[in-house]
């Protein structure tokens, strides 16, 4: 769908031709190259059934949580996602980490398209792609130390740090996140907010993965230890070459953070360019009133910015609008969005045009609207 | 009381006419906790007081002690373990504390209201919204069910529900995360009170709700000429609503100015910390400044200013003397109305 002739964001896949789980696991660890596509997502789609009856269930109807997204992650990038609450975006999270079995579609990770591998091959694709999720609180067992819950995944993939070197590769691993190597046999706990999170990362780290997923990573903390935290977040993708998809609700976060950033609403990408195309020219009216809406530190901003409130809730992702999803909320809604579901493709007006303006967006009627800078 | 046709209709604003006191008054309010771990002092010493229609924000990390204050003007906090040693909280010229319980009781709900932060943990999930919307009415009014929902009804209508008369008998459940907070707000504003303390009404809640909830509540907030105490710890959405600030710190109010002078010109470490620490959405930053170390553990509040353990301008006087919240001035001695700051080097933070 995404993959139209003047489609330049996202690029060709290239499968790879491995057959056996040898080669495939030879492919899995073959380096990319800085700037090279790591993970290419295609058409993805999640539908979750919703069934009637206990014994005979019967389906009768489906939760379409994520409904055919396309985005390429680069070696060494951010790609952030915004959106609602209920946009699919920590779907796509679990989809990227094969926690959910896709219904439709496909992730390449290097070429090889990971939601069709089991056994070895799919334990291969984890050890590379890892997790740090948002509650720091409930993601950690309480029963266990600090350097069982930092070494687990030594126990499921021992041939990345042998036996006896476990412990000291975890104490060096509590070092790399600025936590004190001697914290080692304390509990969960015994740690703050902002803490657990860093053995959360450290626990993301333990395998050297190349891609990390963070789902709100630090929506759940203080302000002054937020800092703290995406700063590391960043000292770490340069020393390891990380390639983060930064998951968030939090705009102003999302943008200090990613090189790209793609804004999802109702399952569906809205919009994607850099960051300066979607929070400097943003064309997607979704986009627009999602920035508009974000309350700006800065009190004389306040009569000079463009204030869009939208009406409504997000409709349900069991019944979603025809066309364009967006359409119930929007005011620039005629006809033909109700008809025609709009491409994510760079907007005809702009086609061509050397202006940041033209990014992929999904809009039917798409212009430039600032709504960040005051007037 | 109110009748039927008041809330109908757009009520007169009310008139200021206690000649200067405040709606509200906290005067050098303690709170403590007794734990079996000692003595965790959540309140040390606040001062604040709120006019009708003005909007007080008070900011804060988790563990400032900016919720306990609120609790503790609700006279909702649990006692024990929560102790208020010492301390005035003024209504309109008198002291709650020193109130009985069925004096307070009466106030509550009627002349103070709260919005608290999570509305699907603060909805009875067995009882119908309009069922708790309308109890206002029964307990305070002595409504009879019909009348109490008819009430709800209307309710639900002011703070603009869709279809209210059909949604008054769903249950919280039922309602999206938005819609659940304009209940919590309707249910606050069933008295029509002189004084409404929101806690975190937003946090839960998407941006785009968050500006239609926000909207919704000054909005109102006008209309009846309400006091508003707004706890927040999103610098973002205090710069949109309030008029003045007080920034909170370990249990003390370390800074307090109107709301443009704050971002403008901090004049404690702490703020201008918390104010560099967040990335900005109209443009891409380098690193962010982070605020070394962690908040300080209640049970034991380091000596002096709480904040030295982290301050980048910390000095022996620090540690050893604890600076009172006194008056910020120009340059050249002239005099800022309404700021304060709790630092022994404001001067330095706001000039230099």
């Amino acid at each position: 769908m995404a993959e139209t002739a003047e489609n330049h964001e996202v690029s060709d896949v290239v499968p790879s031709t491995a057959e056996t789980t040898a080669e495939v696991e030879a492919v899995l660890d073959a380096p990319v190259d800085r700037g090279e596509p790591i993970l290419q997502v295609r058409n993805l789609v999640k539908h979750f059934p919703l069934t009637q009856g206990i014994l005979f269930k019967k389906q009768i109807g489906a939760v379409k949580a994520v409904d055919g997204i396309s985005f390429d992650l680069y070696k060494g990038e951010t790609l952030g996602i915004v959106g609602e609450s209920g946009c699919g975006k920590s779907t796509v999270a679990k989809l990227l980490m094969t926690l959910e079995t896709a219904t439709s579609g496909e992730v390449f990770y290097k070429g090889q398209d990971i939601t069709r591998l089991s056994g070895r091959a799919l334990k291969a694709v984890r050890r590379n792609i890892q997790m740090v999720f948002q509650d720091p609180y409930t993601s950690l067992n309480p029963r266990m130390t600090v350097g069982d819950i930092i070494g687990e995944p030594f126990d499921i993939h021992p041939e990345v740090a042998p036996k006896g070197d476990r412990r000291k590769r975890v104490q060096e691993l509590l070092d790399v996140v600025g936590l004190n190597p001697e914290y080692i046999n304390r509990y969960p706990h015994q740690f703050s907010g902002g803490q657990r999170q860093r053995i959360g990362i450290a626990r993301g780290l333990a395998l050297n993965p190349e891609v990390i997923i963070c789902d709100e990573p630090v929506s759940a903390l203080d302000v002054s230890v937020q800092a703290q935290v995406i700063n590391l977040m960043g000292k770490l993708q340069d020393e390891f070459e990380l390639s983060y998809v930064f998951i968030a609700h939090d705009l102003s976060i999302v943008r200090h953070i990613s090189d790209r950033v793609g804004v999802m609403y109702l399952g569906k990408m809205a919009e994607i360019g850099t960051d300066s195309e979607i929070y400097d020219h943003p064309t997607h009216p979704y986009t627009q009133a999602l920035l508009s809406a974000v309350p700006v530190p800065d009190p004389a901003a306040r009569e000079g910015r463009d204030r869009i409130i939208l009406t409504g809730d997000v409709p349900s992702p069991a019944n979603p609008p025809s066309g364009c999803r967006f359409r119930t909320r929007c005011w620039k809604a005629q006809d033909k969005c109700a008809e025609e579901v709009p491409l994510l493709a760079v907007p005809e007006v702009f086609a061509g045009k050397k202006t940041l303006a033209a990014h992929e967006s999904a809009c039917h009627f798409a212009e430039e609207r600032d709504v960040v800078h005051a007037a | 009381m109110t009748t039927m046709e008041k809330t109908a209709n757009v009520p007169e604003p009310r008139a200021t006419d206690d000649g200067g006191t405040p709606l509200l008054e906290v005067r050098d309010l303690h709170v403590e906790f007794h734990t079996r771990d000692g003595v965790a002092k959540a309140v040390n010493g606040v001062n604040y007081s709120v006019n009708a229609g003005e909007t007080l924000a008070v900011l804060g990390e988790s563990g400032s002690g900016k919720s306990v204050t609120a609790q503790a003007i609700m006279g909702i906090l649990d006692m024990p373990p929560g102790k208020i040693p010492q301390g005035e909280i003024l209504f309109r010229g008198q002291d709650m504390l020193k109130m009985s319980a069925e004096e307070r009781r009466k106030l509550r709900g009627s002349k103070i209201a709260m919005i608290f932060q999570d509305a699907l943990s603060s909805l009875n999930p067995v009882l119908s919204v309009g069922y708790q919307l309308g109890e206002m009415f029964r307990v305070h009014q002595g409504l009879s069910k019909k009348e109490a929902r008819a009430k709800a009804v209307e309710l639900m209508d002011r703070v603009r529900i869709p279809a209210a008369k059909e949604r008054v008998n769903d249950y919280p459940h039922q309602f999206s995360g938005g819609m659940r907070q304009r209940i919590m707000i309707a249910m606050a504003l069933a008295l029509e009170p002189d004084l409404i303390i929101a806690d975190e009404p937003t946090t839960a809640l998407d941006v785009t709700v968050q500006a239609q909830v926000m909207d919704l509540l000054a909005e109102l907030q006008r209309e009846y000429n309400m006091g508003l105490i707004l706890i927040t710890h999103d610098l973002g959405v205090v710069a949109d609503v309030a008029d003045k600030i007080a920034v909170m710190y370990a249990g003390r109010i370390v800074e307090t100015a109107p709301v443009g002078e704050l971002y403008k010109r901090p004049a404690h470490p702490y703020t201008r910390g918390l104010l560099d620490s967040i990335p900005r959405l109209d443009q891409k930053g380098q690193e962010l400044y982070a605020i070394k170390g962690l908040p300080p553990n209640l049970l034991n509040i380091p000596t002096g200013c709480a904040f030295n353990p982290r301050c980048p301008k910390a000095q022996d006087i620090c540690r050893t003397e604890t600076p009172a919240l006194a008056p910020v001035t120009e340059a050249d001695g002239s005099e800022l109305t309404g700021r304060g700051s709790a630092c022994h080097f404001w001067k330095e933070t706001i000039h230099g």
